[in-house]
């Protein structure tokens, strides 16, 4: 299961970090901060082919000893990034992009609101609080 | 906003009138900024990622259109340096005013709000610009997007 859920707007500052409250917040969001490097990378898409470019999903970004990093970026440039529990084997490809789908539906629904200005942090109680990253997505 | 339609009603003097029609122009077209916003998001869910300004304009003219109007843009022509210039031959808010020149001084209020629209899907799509609309016969319109380089 996911153990944290960071979005990212396209100025690069977190709309919204959540993460399993046990271990270090800061080791996450530092996590997070420096997978941004990778996403950019992956975005600008120097010498990759078309294919590869048109899509959502960015898939693996890198792992660390104990986690994994996925990342999707939006149309809007607005980044998802979601740290697994390396040890979660079980997990597969599917069900991290169905992850980022219902991430993605919820987000939508957030700019959606009259209430909400793009840019702020993101503070809506009903949309994100069935994100539980201890009981999944 | 329906103070402000009912103060352009009233016996104003013509500069006054003047300022509170400025005023509800600008208020709808920030209205459709915002919801221009929110309709992208949800538009741009499931297509793939755009490959360029172009690509971005094309979007606007097709699915968007269609998704608001139930229609595409008739044409669309670019000067390939940040200008392009939409027309719609039968523009949905317009074709119930009026089929020629009559009521011509009002067109302007119809179309503040789909300014809004285009260019806050532009600015969620990473695009920053500046529309405008101009009516000459309805229910003809053109709306023309300069594109700011940032």
């Amino acid at each position: 299961m996911a153990v944290c859920i960071a979005v990212i707007a396209k100025e690069n500052y977190p709309l919204y970090i959540r993460s399993v409250p046990t271990q270090g917040e800061l080791k996450f969001h530092y996590t997070v901060h420096t997978s941004l490097d990778v996403v950019e990378e992956k975005i600008s898409g120097v010498g990759k082919a078309l294919a590869d470019q048109r899509e959502l999903y960015l898939g693996l970004l890198y792992p660390t000893e104990d986690y994994k990093v996925y990342g999707y970026v939006t149309n809007s440039k607005v980044k998802f990034v979601i740290v697994v529990d390396s040890s979660n084997t079980s997990l597969r490809d599917n069900e991290i992009r169905s992850m980022f789908r219902k991430l993605h539906n919820s987000f939508t629904d957030v700019m959606c609101n009259p209430f909400y200005n793009p840019g702020d942090p993101i503070q809506s109680k009903t949309d994100l609080m069935k994100w539980q990253p201890l009981n999944g997505l | 906003m329906e103070d402000g339609r009912m103060r352009v009603k009233c016996n104003f003097s013509g500069d006054q009138k003047f300022l509170e029609n400025g005023r509800c122009v600008s208020k709808l077209e920030s209205m459709g900024f915002r919801v221009g916003q929110g309709l992208i998001e949800r538009f741009t869910k499931d297509t793939p990622r755009f490959k360029d300004e172009l690509d971005v304009m094309k979007f606007i003219c097709k699915d968007f259109w269609t998704s608001v109007f139930k229609k595409q843009i008739d044409n669309l022509r670019t000067n390939h340096q940040g200008i392009y210039v939409l027309q719609d031959n039968k523009f949905r808010l317009l074709t119930h005013l009026s089929a020629g020149k009559q009521y011509l001084e009002h067109a302007p209020k119809f179309l503040a709000f789909t300014c809004g629209l285009v260019r806050g899907a532009l600015s969620n799509l990473g695009v920053k610009s500046i529309v405008t609309a101009e009516v000459s016969v309805m229910p003809a319109c053109k709306f023309q997007v300069m594109i700011q380089k940032m």
